[in-house]
């Protein structure tokens, strides 16, 4: 007859649960990836404010768009730094869609941002000048985010 | 003996002949494009569709420049890496010395005026499906296009995968005999007509097997990058549950209804998908939400 032994199984069990544990404090998130996912919010909220007056979804409203803009420009002020420590690529965390290439390219991911700087520098002096000129401008803050995206962020 | 040999050696080469016949490059006629004339301005319009631009301009042109057919961009396969061609109007380099019903036979049949197969990466099993009229006003369009004598770069591709007569099986078995979807009222059968003939968009949204051929019953459910990096999204409504307007609006301007922004080849089809008509883009989104629910493929090594 088969009798399990049960220190064996005791034994397991303390592993799995080891195990867990561990699993789910490399699930914690660093708070470096939240501030910067935290950041990618604040502009995601103000491209969409934005956005949707360009669409047409919402009505222009240059007070609105002036301060959207700013905001994007105050965000493009953040030294990344901070924000992107080694160690924090989807290679070693699981919660960051943040690419190696961030660190070992760090001249052009650098340069990336600064694009994004200027498109939104640039947005900021129409963004309250009428609908036509900020739409205009809004194409090229598009493109600024996936030049950045497009090297040093992974697909889905 | 010597008879059984013989009768070996005659059905091997009947087997043969078969196969080299099945296997054959069929091009278009001008037979079969008599009565066809083109218009370029409604050839401009499927040249966005079409989205040759996409893969033919040289990378990275902007604004104008992206009309200059020059070729060269890589497109890394698991069969090796495939080289965009020049399709400019140069008589020596691209294809301005073509006739029409060569052209036609590259786009809708995939074979070349030297009468040999081109590779797949070349979506000609999606162009197959399209209006021989729209292919005659794409070629009045192309007219009108500029030459550039850049040369063309080969293909890397490995053996056996070299011999383009191969290319003449996988024909036989991935060319469309019809459309996948049902759709028998407007916009849908637009939008149909958009998404699986020229914008090819199960090109990379569709899964496909072993021998690259497309996974018809996994339609549009997402697939592993071919260059390795990432997943294509699947864009049937169980997988993107954008609105039809969100659609719509992304296909107009690359932003997603969380003002992320396409990127990739994505943002380089949407620079095409701008210039229809916005009817064009709804009917796209239409389409897109009758798609049944697949499976999406598990990540697997690129």
């Amino acid at each position: 007859m088969y009798r399990p032994n049960l220190t064996l199984v005791a034994g397991a069990c303390v592993a799995a649960a080891i195990g867990t544990v561990a699993i789910a404090a490399s699930h914690t998130v660093p708070p470096s990836v939240k501030g910067r996912q935290g950041a990618m919010q604040v502009i995601s909220l103000h491209a969409g404010l934005l956005g949707e007056m360009a669409r047409g979804n919402s009505d222009y409203d240059a007070g609105v768009a002036q301060t959207a803009a700013d905001n994007l420009v105050t965000v493009s002020n953040l030294n990344l730094s901070t924000l992107f420590p080694e160690g924090t690529d989807n290679g070693t965390l699981a919660d960051t869609i943040a690419l190696p290439a961030i660190w070992s390219d760090p001249a052009g991911f650098q340069t990336a941002w600064e694009g994004f700087g200027t498109a939104a520098a640039n947005l900021q002096a129409v963004a309250g000048d009428g609908l036509d000129p900020m739409r205009a401008a809004m194409g090229d803050l598009g493109k600024s985010c996936g030049a950045c995206h497009d090297t040093y962020r992974a697909k889905n | 003996m010597r008879r059984a040999l013989i009768g070996v050696l005659i059905l091997g080469g009947l087997g043969l002949a078969a196969g080299l016949w099945l296997t054959r490059a069929q091009a278009l006629t001008e037979g079969d494009l008599a009565g066809l004339t083109g218009d370029a301005t409604q050839g401009e319009m499927v040249f966005y569709a079409g989205g040759c631009a996409s893969c033919h301009a040289a990378k990275d042109a902007e604004g104008e420049a992206r009309l200059i057919l020059s070729g060269g961009i890589g497109f890394v396969s698991g069969f090796g890496t495939f080289r965009a061609p020049n399709i400019s109007m140069d008589p020596d380099q691209g294809i301005g010395a073509w006739t029409f019903a060569q052209f036609a036979s590259a786009v809708q049949r995939g074979v070349s005026p030297e009468g040999t197969h081109y590779y797949p990466v070349f979506p000609y099993s999606a162009y197959a499906l399209a209006e021989p009229q729209d292919i005659a006003d794409l070629w009045a369009f192309w007219q009108t296009l500029p030459a550039s004598d850049t040369e063309n770069l080969p293909h890397e591709v490995g053996f056996p995968f070299s011999i383009r007569r191969g290319v003449g099986l996988w024909k036989l078995l991935y060319m469309p005999d019809g459309f996948t979807m049902p759709a028998d009222t407007e916009p849908l059968i637009r939008g149909r007509y958009l998404v699986e003939a020229l914008g090819h968009c199960a090109e990379c949204h569709t899964p496909r097997d072993a021998l690259g051929g497309l996974d018809r019953s996994r339609w549009m459910a997402g697939a592993p990058n071919p260059s390795g990096l990432g997943r294509i999204p699947g864009i049937t409504p169980a997988t993107l549950d954008w609105s039809e307007t969100e659609i719509t609006q992304f296909l107009a301007d690359g932003f997603t209804p969380e003002f992320d922004v396409a990127a990739g080849q994505m943002a380089l089809a949407i620079l095409n998908l701008a210039q229809l008509p916005d009817s064009d883009r709804a009917a796209i989104a239409a389409y897109l939400k009758t798609l049944p629910a697949a499976e999406e493929q598990s990540a697997e090594p690129g």
